[in-house]
């Protein structure tokens, strides 16, 4: 390697202050508003450094529903976006006709736009003219207000999120699946190994980081879910808040409600999920590895 | 049971569970194109129908001309080509200094950099948004632009695909004084095609769907974007969903077309972001 110079930073230096200005600059910032008492952005007063913000966010019922919806959000969508993507992967990966069609199709969701394919969505959950409920009335099942009563406001929200984040874990799982040697599946054909031992014994260990790295990103994207929110309920957080998240609530506080340093806490707490999170994902796949 | 028939079955069932997956994959997508071409009477049919009585695209021109769509397009192509043209500028730049070059505190940087990885965008938008407040940026081009001129995982990706392009290749270049940027832009560029155009869609893609950050800082309907323009025409259009309908295809139909050409380079982005975490 050649001698050190300072001339990497001549090369650096866009980037650089591009991310100093809007990334490092802000980070610092959002932790130093989110300890001055009510902020006022014309004068720059504060009224003291404190946790109050803190402590009014988790008195917040709001703030609180927010995370238990989250909670709720996650123990659903998770799970189940990767048992399905998992199925649909080794499925894809086992030797079948039209896989480039298949896999085609899985992922267009990822690159769609959120918004769009959210009021879609939202048309397709309309209680009185909706497909969904169209298609549930073949099985006898009631018109069900999916966007318009507080008890299925998240259900629906559950169900495009799992639409939308197949697509992603479906993706990784696939990669991660081609990766896994031929000759373990050729062995366990060998010694006729039944084919659910083969699935947990080869397949789930041999994807495990792919399947740690979907479980971990899914729980750092339920906490930010947005989009999805303002679509479906038209700009809404669900008829009566039932459908708040962590992020609708920072917006809320301080593009609405002008309380910069309340929104600016649970920004930190979201920060300090999503940081947690990525830790533990670190350290489990660096054990396997 | 023979061995054949058990065959036969095990393929219903895989061909059945990828067939039902991709109907549930589609159906949004069919259901809006469907929809935009219906009637309203059609849209508001009890029980609904699954396919309008003729296919036409009138629902489409009555959208265009009932809210400013080509104006918005617009918009979203200038944010759209001006950031692009910008993040590759920081990307390959950087990417150049951390594989090439040799400078002090580089390990050090590049593990920062690598860490703000981590820091949810939500979190930053108070400051940036007040930061836009005070340049007067509010409703400009620049303030959708410029805060997103970089990209970590970008200068990450392309590192590593710069680290690879042997140093046989630098060195011959250095005997024949070929100083390092003409190295960059008659070398380096042209070997890494593949990893650039990636780049160069998943940022096309993520600007062309953008929609928190432009609805915080336009306020005139001659700024909006696409997909702020859409969220308005259905807050005004209420319930014509045949046109709210129409008017999503504008937003979504653009990247599909892309998306069927360019898939590979899409689909190897993505799988990077994966494998690397």
């Amino acid at each position: 390697m050649e001698k050190k110079s300072m001339k990497g930073y001549l090369y650096l230096a866009p980037a650089l202050i591009i991310i100093l200005i809007f990334t490092i600059y802000p980070l610092i910032r959002a932790f130093m508003l989110s300890f001055m008492e009510d902020y006022n952005l014309v004068n720059g007063s504060y009224k003291g450094i404190n946790l109050e913000n803190y402590i009014d966010i988790f008195q917040d019922r709001h703030f609180i529903k927010a995370l238990t919806n989250t909670g709720i959000y996650v123990v659903f969508v998770v799970p189940c976006s990767i048992a399905l993507s998992l199925i649909i992967a080794v499925l894809l990966n086992s030797h079948i006709r039209f896989q480039g069609v298949f896999q085609t199709i899985f992922f267009l969701p990822y690159v769609t736009s959120t918004i769009a394919i959210g009021i879609v969505w939202g048309w397709i959950f309309n209680s009185d003219y909706g497909l969904l409920n169209q298609l549930l009335s073949w099985f006898g099942i009631k018109s069900i207000p999916w966007l318009t009563s507080k008890q299925y406001a998240l259900p629906s929200l559950i169900i495009f999120s799992i639409w939308k984040s197949m697509a992603f874990d479906i993706l990784i799982f696939l990669a991660g699946l081609q990766t896994i040697s031929e000759d373990l599946y050729n062995a366990a054909r060998v010694d006729s190994t039944p084919r659910w031992r083969v699935f947990w014994r080869i397949t789930v260990p041999g994807i495990g980081p792919m399947i740690s790295y979907a479980f971990v990103m899914g729980m750092i994207n339920a906490f930010k879910v947005y989009n999805e929110v303002y679509a479906l309920f038209r700009g809404k957080n669900g008829p009566a808040g039932s459908a708040n998240t962590v992020v609708f609530y920072i917006y809320d506080k301080f593009y609405n409600q002008s309380k910069y340093g309340e929104a600016s806490a649970a920004a930190v707490i979201l920060f300090l999920i999503v940081l947690g999170l990525t830790i533990i994902q670190r350290t489990l796949t660096g054990k396997k590895e | 049971m023979n061995r054949k028939a058990g065959n036969v079955i095990a393929n219903i069932l895989k061909y059945g569970v990828l067939i039902i997956g991709a109907l549930f994959t589609l159906m949004p997508f069919l259901w809006m194109i469907l929809s935009a071409m219906k009637t309203n009477a059609e849209i508001r049919a009890i029980p609904p129908v699954f396919f309008p009585s003729k296919f036409s695209l009138e629902n489409f021109t009555t959208a265009w001309k009932a809210a400013p769509f080509g104006r918005y397009l617009v918009n979203t192509l200038i944010v759209t080509v001006f950031n692009t043209i910008g993040v590759l500028i920081t990307t390959i730049l950087a990417a150049f200094a951390f594989a090439r070059l040799n400078f002090p505190g580089k390990k050090v940087l590049l593990t920062l950099l690598l860490a703000t990885m981590m820091i949810p965008s939500e979190m930053l938008l108070i400051t940036n948004f007040i930061t836009m407040t005070k340049l007067k940026w509010i409703d400009t081009y620049q303030a959708m632009i410029v805060p997103w001129l970089a990209s970590v995982f970008y200068i990450y990706l392309l590192t590593q695909f710069f680290a690879q392009i042997p140093d046989a290749l630098y060195l011959a270049a250095k005997v024949d004084k070929c100083r390092d940027f003409k190295y960059l832009i008659k070398i380096m560029i042209p070997i890494n095609k593949g990893p650039i155009t990636t780049i160069t869609i998943l940022n096309v893609i993520s600007n062309w769907n953008s929609f928190v950050w432009p609805l915080l800082v336009t306020n005139s309907r001659e700024m909006r974007v696409l997909s702020y323009g859409l969220v308005q025409f259905q807050t005004e259009e209420g319930s014509a969903y045949e046109l709210i309908m129409a008017a999503s295809c504008i937003l979504v139909i653009p990247i599909m077309i892309m998306y069927l050409f360019l898939r590979k380079y899409i689909i190897e982005g993505v799988t990077q972001s994966g494998i690397k975490g």
